[in-house]
């Protein structure tokens, strides 16, 4: 482990301000370039037809009506399609082949079985409704719990059994924690499936040169510049013909990083007529077919406590419903690991999942990505500990706080957890709750038989991955550690004028405005003078993007390296003119003089005039020009062991959260109503205020969307999807939302350039776990407890009728 | 090939005669034959107002209305709010200075929702502003930001009318806008 020397605070002048964000007046005027603005000559539109069944064999597919429609120009089966591109990149070692498009079998409702490419949508719309398909419809697997049965249908032939992964991990001695311990708190909980749904779809254009054999791609994918051979991979182009180019992005939350069926769907097109072709999914494609849906796990969970309240160890059962594919593997669990123990000193841990197979759509990502449901779980149990035991859930949690003086602290799995002052965020986040007038008022209404409830949440938010979650739990291949790199190129031209380019897209974060921060803070200039730009994968520089809070850590470390590359030349460049050791030469204002004596000094355009057009060729060693591209490895991370009762510091910065939320439910309707909601939110240097509040409050209501209305639901027997529209599946509005107090305490980071931690999850992280608190408080006269999500108003009545039944 | 109809349309200012099929979407004639991007499409069905445009100053969802039923009328997009200069309007402004917008993609449907409110009711309270964008989903922002950037663009707007200053009584340093 190394830390990092970092200027102190109050000497920084632009990190850690709310500087205005450079992104927005591309997008408030309509002109950011979305997917869907993409337009080329000749170019055509695509449209995919989606099996109305969970699961069918194929039987036979007439296409003959569709191509003959005029402005039709290509028509796609699964089997015409494999004959073009490749079947998805798997990240997991079972042998689950997943095709864009279906062969012979469909195994989700809303799989794909053709596409069409026309000269225009409604085209290619109409065509699509003149394909013949014959299905012979088979069981569907829609309870995980049924499709373990080893007599079940299997969903892949390929495998012995629907579950397609279980391992269980001991890290500590839990069998002699679970002996020793005074109390062991059970529950059986709920995390129900959801689904990320930014509101623009994910989409693609696709080039296809049958000449040069090379393929250009536009797309909404994240990664770009982190797995592009994989791109080329499914596409079957070499990786080095293969340019993708990103698109500004109309929000992600995890569900972008690959869209691989949308790639290779659309690149299948273009390959099959040698035309551009732009593939965008319609909001019934994306809410069926991306993989955009999170975790959908039932939880079987212990924790053992000794008597005065030390939690001792705890045990996670879990069953994991990963729909019908396995593509990103057990990712979801490497992930949880990351922080299963929470911000508390439980020594020990059992972790024992199975991986089942259902007639889904598959799992991707969506913000959490794992460890959403590993939080939830987590304080569920605290509050039923607090609650058996009869000690306060503030107090009960106070004792179990890893302290600051712990830190680093390594936890059971192996991680590491950076800094953190949790006692200093639980206290302030009841100050500002205004805890007292709260109870009072929950009094008052009480006589009045109104129902008000207060929450209480600690939660991780574990940042910065290293790779090796998504391989973790597997013996082999015995992979080494992955740094998920970034960079950034900044170069100065001629006339002084800075510009970065960058290898991660705009997902709906602030990349070029943290960007500029940290160019401006390194060479003294103002945050809107430097330009920002997007690479496409040509940069040839590894980006992973966004994604498990590490972006404003990964860029910020990127940024300032090529800066500081650049800013030292132009020092050499600067004393070299002035006569000068480069060691009396700084750059102050953006101005390169001598230390001490101000008087002597060049501008960046002077300096960049005489690197670019007046190299003087005195030192050999240094070429014209100041560019630098800067590639940032993660700060610190270690592998896992052979035997895996180490997994290595994978997630080392972590963030920490305390949320209150006060809630009001009416018993009668089982409306659940939000009246305010109180965080106070470490996420170690906070780089722009502004912005971080921004990601908080997103996050929190679509945290509030988990708790209270978001649910994918599927027919019991037919396992059709109930849910394929914004009409069915509901999104929090304005409506739902209450005024939200946020404040921020700072533990920076010991690992990373500025201290900075992640951010970007958080708000989900924690509100979820934070309502289900609530409610629970405010129903505790009637006996009520959460272990299930969302809380709708037919579930909390349920809940109340259950629990008034209950001897 | 479907039969095609004749629309006379008014758009931003500029009239247009157009034929077109009676089935196409005034969203898709906007931004497939005049060129307009910025009308966003997020469901296609009426329910995330990401495609909000103001048609005779009512705002309506572009996903929901042919073109062909708007002969005669005249729409504003996202593209006339600001100047050809670069200067944007204020309801972009305050949008921008209270970080009403995270990736934009539900940001034209908000910002023509809000210009129809700001018309009706130049300086309107929270509850105003959830009445008129109720029905307008961001999946980013969380919306808290959204209502303070519209009430802060109406007492823009309403200082800009009074004395052709800003009312909202902010300091921000002039060149990188950081907020007080
Ligand atoms: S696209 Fe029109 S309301 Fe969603
Ligand atoms: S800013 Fe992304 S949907 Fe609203």
């Amino acid at each position: 482990m190394s830390t990092v020397e970092r200027p102190a605070a109050e000497t920084r002048r632009w990190v850690g301000q709310s500087v205005a964000r450079k992104e927005d007046p591309k997008l408030l005027t309509g002109r950011a370039g979305f997917i869907g603005d993409v337009v080329l000559p000749g170019m055509l539109h695509g449209a995919v037809l989606r099996s109305p069944h969970a699961h069918a064999r194929i039987v036979s597919i007439d296409t003959s009506e569709a191509e003959a429609l005029p402005g039709v120009v290509v028509v796609l089966t699964g089997a015409t399609a494999a004959e073009l591109v490749d079947p998805m990149p798997a990240f997991c070692a079972e042998p689950v082949e997943q095709r864009a498009i279906a062969v012979d079998r469909v195994r989700f409702p809303g799989e794909a079985v053709a596409a069409v490419a026309a000269t225009d949508r409604y085209i290619a719309e109409d065509a699509c409704a003149r394909i013949r398909v014959e299905y012979e419809v088979l069981p569907a697997l829609v309870d995980p719990v049924a499709a373990m049965d080893p007599s079940a249908t299997r969903v892949h032939e390929t495998l012995d059994s629907n579950v397609v992964f279980h391992r269980t991990l001991d890290w500590g001695d839990v069998d002699a924690d679970l002996a020793r311990a005074h109390t062991i708190v059970r529950s059986s909980a709920r995390w129900h499936r959801m689904g990320a749904h930014p509101i623009e779809t994910a989409g693609a254009v696709a080039s296809w040169d049958p000449f040069s054999q090379s393929m250009t791609m536009w797309s909404n994918s994240n990664f770009i510049n982190f797995l592009p051979w994989a791109f080329a991979g499914i596409l079957r182009v070499s990786t080095n013909r293969l340019r993708m180019i990103p698109c500004t992005v109309g929000g992600s939350f995890g569900s972008k990083h690959l869209i691989t069926k949308v790639v290779s769907i659309t690149g299948a097109l273009s390959k099959a007529c040698g035309r551009p072709v732009q593939y965008l999914e319609d909001r019934a494609d994306n809410v069926a077919a991306n993989d955009n849906v999170g975790c959908d796990r039932i939880y079987d969970a212990e924790l053992a406590l000794a008597e005065d309240g030390e939690m001792l160890g705890l045990v996670l059962r879990i069953i994991d419903d990963y729909g019908a594919y396995f593509q990103f593997a057990h990712g979801q669990h490497g992930n949880a690991v990351a922080q299963p123990v929470g911000p508390y000193r439980i020594g020990s841990l059992r972790y024992d999942v199975s991986c089942v197979l259902t007639n889904k759509v598959q799992q991707g990502f969506f913000r959490g990505a794992g460890a959403d449901p590993g939080n939830f779980i987590l304080e569920r149990l605290v509050d039923k500990a607090a609650l058996e035991m009869g000690i306060d859930r503030v107090e009960l949690r106070r004792r179990n706080f890893i302290r600051p003086d712990q830190f680093p602290y390594k936890i059971p799995t192996g991680n590491i957890y950076d800094s953190g002052d949790y006692e200093a965020v639980l206290d302030r986040a009841l100050e500002i709750a205004g805890l007292d007038r709260w109870r009072a008022e929950q009094e008052r209404l009480r006589a009045e038989g109104r129902y008000l409830g207060i929450g209480l949440a600690s939660c991780q938010e574990r940042s910065g991955y290293n790779a090796s979650e998504w391989w973790s739990f597997y013996d082999e291949p015995p992979l080494p550690a992955t740094s998920t790199p970034e960079s950034c190129k900044i170069d100065v031209d001629a006339m002084g004028g800075v510009r970065a380019t960058i290898g991660c897209p705009l997902w709906g974060n602030s990349p070029e405005t943290v960007v500029g921060q940290v160019v401006a803070e390194e060479f003294g200039i103002d945050p809107s003078a430097v330009s920002v730009v997007y690479a496409d994968s040509t940069i040839g520089a590894i980006s992973a993007g966004p994604g498990g809070s590490r972006v404003t850590i990964m860029l910020s470390g990127a940024t300032r390296g090529a800066a500081r590359t650049v800013k030292d030349k132009m020092i050499r460049v600067a004393a070299s003119a002035m006569e000068m050791d480069p060691e009396d030469v700084e750059c102050v204002d953006g101005v390169f003089r001598a230390k001490g004596a101000p008087g002597t000094s060049m501008t960046m355009a002077e300096v960049g005039m005489k690197a670019h057009l007046f190299h003087d060729g005195t030192d050999e060693a240094e070429s014209s020009g100041l560019v630098a591209v800067y590639t940032y490895d993660h700060p610190y991370f270690t592998p896992p062991s052979a035997d895996r009762s180490d997994l290595g510091a994978f997630y080392p910065m972590v963030s920490h959260a305390c949320h209150i939320p006060i809630v009001e439910v009416d018993p009668e309707t089982g409306e659940v109503t939000l009246r305010a909601y109180y965080v106070v939110n470490d996420c170690g240097t906070v780089m722009n205020p502004a912005l971080v509040e921004g990601q908080v409050v997103g996050g929190i209501v679509q945290g509030i969307g988990a708790a209270l209305m978001e649910e994918y639901s599927y027919g019991a027997t037919d396992g059709a999807l109930e849910t394929p529209t914004f009409r069915e599946y509901l999104l929090p509005s304005m409506h739902e939302v209450p005024e939200i107090v946020l404040e921020h305490l700072e533990t920076p980071s010991p690992f990373t350039t500025y201290g900075v931690k992640g951010v970007g999850e958080g708000g989900r992280l924690v509100a979820p776990t934070a309502i289900a608190s609530a409610v629970d408080d405010a129903l505790r006269p009637l006996g009520v407890w959460v272990d299930e999500l969302p809380m709708t108003p037919e579930r909390v009545v349920g809940m109340i009728a259950d629990a008034q039944r209950r001897p | 090939m479907p039969d095609e109809v004749r629309v006379r349309i008014t758009v931003n200012g500029t009239r247009h005669d157009l034929r077109t099929e009676p089935r196409t979407l005034l969203a898709d004639l906007l931004r497939n034959d005049l060129a307009l991007p910025g009308t966003h499409l997020g469901c296609e069905q009426g329910v995330c107002g990401a495609c909000t445009v103001l048609v005779d100053d009512v705002a309506t969802r572009s996903c929901l209305v042919f073109a062909a039923q708007l002969d005669g009328a005249s729409v504003r997009t996202v593209e006339s709010l600001a100047g050809a200069d670069g200067t944007l309007h204020p309801i972009q402004r305050a949008f921008t200075e209270e970080h009403g917008l995270q990736c934009g993609f539900c940001t034209p449907g908000m910002l023509m929702g809000a210009c129809e409110l700001l018309e009706r009711v130049p300086e309107p309270r929270r509850e105003d502003v959830e009445e008129a964008l109720g029905g307008n989903l961001c999946r980013c922002t969380g919306y808290q930001n959204i209502v303070r950037s519209v009430c802060a663009a109406g007492r823009l707007m309403a200082g800009q009318a009074s004395d052709g200053q800003t009312s909202d009584g902010q300091t921000s340093d002039e060149q990188s806008g950081v907020r007080a």
